[in-house]
């Protein structure tokens, strides 16, 4: 909610620049990570395990250096648009908070609740999150796309997915 | 007439009744994953690929092909009735298909680019099924060192995309070939990248960034910028046209195969610029050019069916080199690669059951598009109006569920989440994904090449350069001087390319697909210092 509507340039181009060093920082990782790489014992051919590494990471980091220009000289990111999206009025930061937690919850509960009930918790909760009130209905859609779709990978796809605490009942 | 009796037995493999129960699967899936907003081809492959996991391979590849058409024409469907299309090469449609929709002429738009789809899709396949065996005979000989330098310019066609910013494009290239890093490295044992993480040591799945950065990326994207009133649906009456329409469109039809297919056939670019000069070649030949801004028919004809021709050359590349195109493509080749087989040479001697059904599948797809596609319209066009909060929720649900189905692996889950974020990071600031899913798949095979190339020369540099090889780095180094050279040689008499160029500015601009605006795409006037690429 704190992002400068578009149009205030100044904000806007500054917080691209963090885009700029995220990719000078992932670039100099790389390159790091290349050079402590150990000699290898059962290495074949004359190119080790670093080389190509260490010119991804130059690459990304000469990259950064250019995107950095490019941005200060006024050159701008457009944000991509689409059917549902509306730009202009900043970015809903809570919105997107409370995805990460209902996607984080079906992460963390996958395996003792089982998908069915996690995968459900996930739908509902990311309904929630993007403004649908009928939480009765959506916890009746949820549970059945929980449900159905676990039938349909273990049943139908022969793809096991954790079945947890309702073991012995589906 | 040897490419004949092999495509005869193709589909002796895919005509049995199993398959094409698949197949028509596949079309509906597709079309109904491919037709829900935001969801382009790639998204709806990455999404729809663990439903294949259980089948075997040739049937998976059916399905497959079925769900590629489909998707294809689920996002031109989106670009029709909502003016929003789902992926660059759609963004034509878009501009005469929504006027003919406004109009009230949604159903024959829709019909124009259904059977335009399939016309030109028959042919393009045709030609695939002659010229693959006789590019795949030529390719056999070719070296490491020429695969390396092919691969190579793959990468630089994908960031030089015409309208995008190169500097954005390569940043994009940077960050997937880093994801192609992670985990052990399979020529010296070595782990690159894992940081100690036992779950990184085999690699972060295809699957898992695919759909972290195309689903998950747009969910939360979209949910930071979610439109709080409802979007305006055309509706959709029986698609039939008239005399005229067809005798308006069948020129496009075969004029767009003819742009479409080579543009799709070599080894750079995707679908958007043939789709463009598709849409100012029907401009200018137009005995109707007034009508043009204002729903031509013509306008939707030429470019879907340029579309889908450009898709089925990309199939070229992808089955005789294993080089992909287009993101869609690139997903397809890790499909099929999830079943132990590599596209590239020696595929149609080693598979020629597989290849020769994959390419019969995609006859069938096609008509299965057609016979389906006609009739159901106005049922896609209700697909459009699910309640958005259910759209987005489903579409995190199913990718949570395809990204764990796969391996099975509660980690996969974070990191689909944390690619997810880099997604949303790229569209926020106009990174192009196409060449980040690009780097992810072809990375790791382009490394191998180019070792196993230094391998056989002993470490000598020149070994990578082969009369082959040094060709491509010609065009290679020609395709990064392109806007050094535009510079010096301002504002010539505008040619078909420059002028479609300016039109994919101006699409870009009103749609807000692009990837970026960047200072090299704005006026060469004001230009000095050194070249932002």
């Amino acid at each position: 909610m704190t992002v400068a509507p578009r149009g205030s340039t100044a904000e806007q181009g500054r917080s691209e620049l963090g885009v700029a060093l995220f990719l000078g920082a992932v670039g100099l990782l790389v390159v790091i990570s290349a050079i402590l790489i150990p000699a290898s014992r059962i290495a074949r051919g004359p190119v080790g395990p670093s080389a190509v590494p260490l010119v991804v990471g130059g690459l990304l980091v000469v990259v950064s250096v250019f995107l950095a220009i490019d941005v200060l000289r006024g050159g701008r990111g457009e944000p991509e648009g689409g059917e549902d999206v509306e730009l202009g009025g900043g970015t809903d930061w809570r919105t997107v908070a409370l995805l990460a937690v209902a996607f984080l919850s079906n992460a963390l509960l996958i395996e003792p609740l089982g998908w069915p009930l996690s995968g459900a918790i996930l739908f509902w909760g990311a309904a929630f999150a993007l403004g649908s009130r009928h939480y009765v209905r959506d916890a009746v859609i949820a549970v059945v796309l929980g449900v159905g779709s676990w039938y349909l990978f273990v049943l139908g796809l022969n793809i096991s997915l954790p079945v947890g605490i309702l073991e012995g009942i589906l | 007439m040897d490419s004949f009796s092999s495509l005869m037995d193709g589909f002796g493999t895919a005509l049995t009744p199993t398959n094409l129960l698949f197949a028509f699967l596949g079309v509906l899936l597709g079309t109904a994953i491919g037709v829900l907003p935001g969801i382009g081809p790639a998204m709806t492959l990455a999404l729809l690929l663990p439903l294949t996991r259980g089948l075997d391979v040739t049937t998976a590849l059916i399905m497959f092909a079925g769900i590629y058409y489909g998707g294809m024409y689920g996002g031109s469907t989106t670009s029709i009735l909502l003016n929003t299309p789902g992926e660059s090469a759609s963004v034509v449609t878009a501009i005469e298909g929504n006027k003919m929709a406004r109009s009230g002429r949604a159903a024959q738009a829709l019909a124009t680019a259904a059977i335009g789809s399939f016309v030109a899709g028959t042919i393009a396949t045709l030609l695939l099924a002659l010229l693959s065996p006789i590019v795949a005979d030529l390719a056999v000989q070719i070296s490491p060192a020429d695969t390396f330098s092919v691969m190579l310019l793959a990468f630089i066609a994908v960031t030089s995309v015409l309208g995008s910013s190169r500097v954005r494009g390569l940043a994009s290239l940077g960050l997937g070939l880093t994801i192609g890093l992670i985990g052990i490295d399979a020529t010296s044992g070595q782990q690159r990248l894992t940081f100690g993480i036992p779950e990184l040591a085999s690699g972060i799945d295809v699957v898992v960034v695919a759909v972290g950065l195309f689903a998950v990326g747009e969910a939360l994207w979209t949910a930071a910028h979610l439109r709080r009133h409802p979007v305006q649906v055309i509706p959709v009456g029986n698609p039939r046209m008239s005399r005229q329409d067809w005798s308006r469109s069948w020129k496009p039809w075969l004029r767009g195969t003819a742009i479409g297919f080579p543009f799709g056939a070599i080894p750079a670019g995707g679908a958007e610029i043939p789709t463009f000069l598709s849409y100012v070649t029907e401009k200018r030949l137009s005995k109707h050019p007034e009508e043009f801004g204002n729903g031509a028919i013509e306008g939707v004809a030429g470019p879907e069916a340029t579309n889908n021709a450009s898709a089925a050359g990309g199939l070229v590349p992808l089955l005789t080199l294993g080089i992909p195109t287009t993101a869609t493509a690139a997903v397809m080749l890790f499909a099929i690669q999830s079943y132990g087989i590599q596209p590239g040479p020696r595929l149609f001697a080693t598979e020629p059951d597989l290849v020769w059904g994959l390419i019969a599948s995609l006859f069938i797809g096609n008509t299965v598009l057609l016979l389906l596609n006609l009739p159901l319209a106005p049922l896609w066009a209700k697909l459009l109006r699910i309640p958005r909060p259910y759209l987005y929720a489903g579409i995190l649900f199913f990718a949570s569920l395809g990204a764990y189905a796969s391996n099975a692996n509660t980690f996969d889950l974070f990191l689909l989440l944390i690619i997810g974020a880099l997604g949303f990071m790229m569209r926020r600031y106009g990174i192009p994904l196409l060449p980040a899913i690009i780097g992810v798949i072809l990375g790791p095979f382009a490394e191998e090449e180019l070792r196993q190339a230094l391998q056989i020369s002993n470490g000598h540099v020149s070994g990578l350069f082969e009369p082959m090889s040094i060709v491509v780095y010609v065009i290679v180094v020609a395709i990064l001087l392109i806007p050094l050279i535009r510079r010096f040689l301002p504002s010539k008499s505008p040619t078909v390319l420059a002028e479609a160029a300016h039109e994919i500015d101006e699409a870009h601009h009103h749609h807000g697909t692009t990837d970026a605006v960047s200072v090299e795409a704005r006026t060469s006037s004001e230009e000095r210092g050194p070249d932002p690429r």
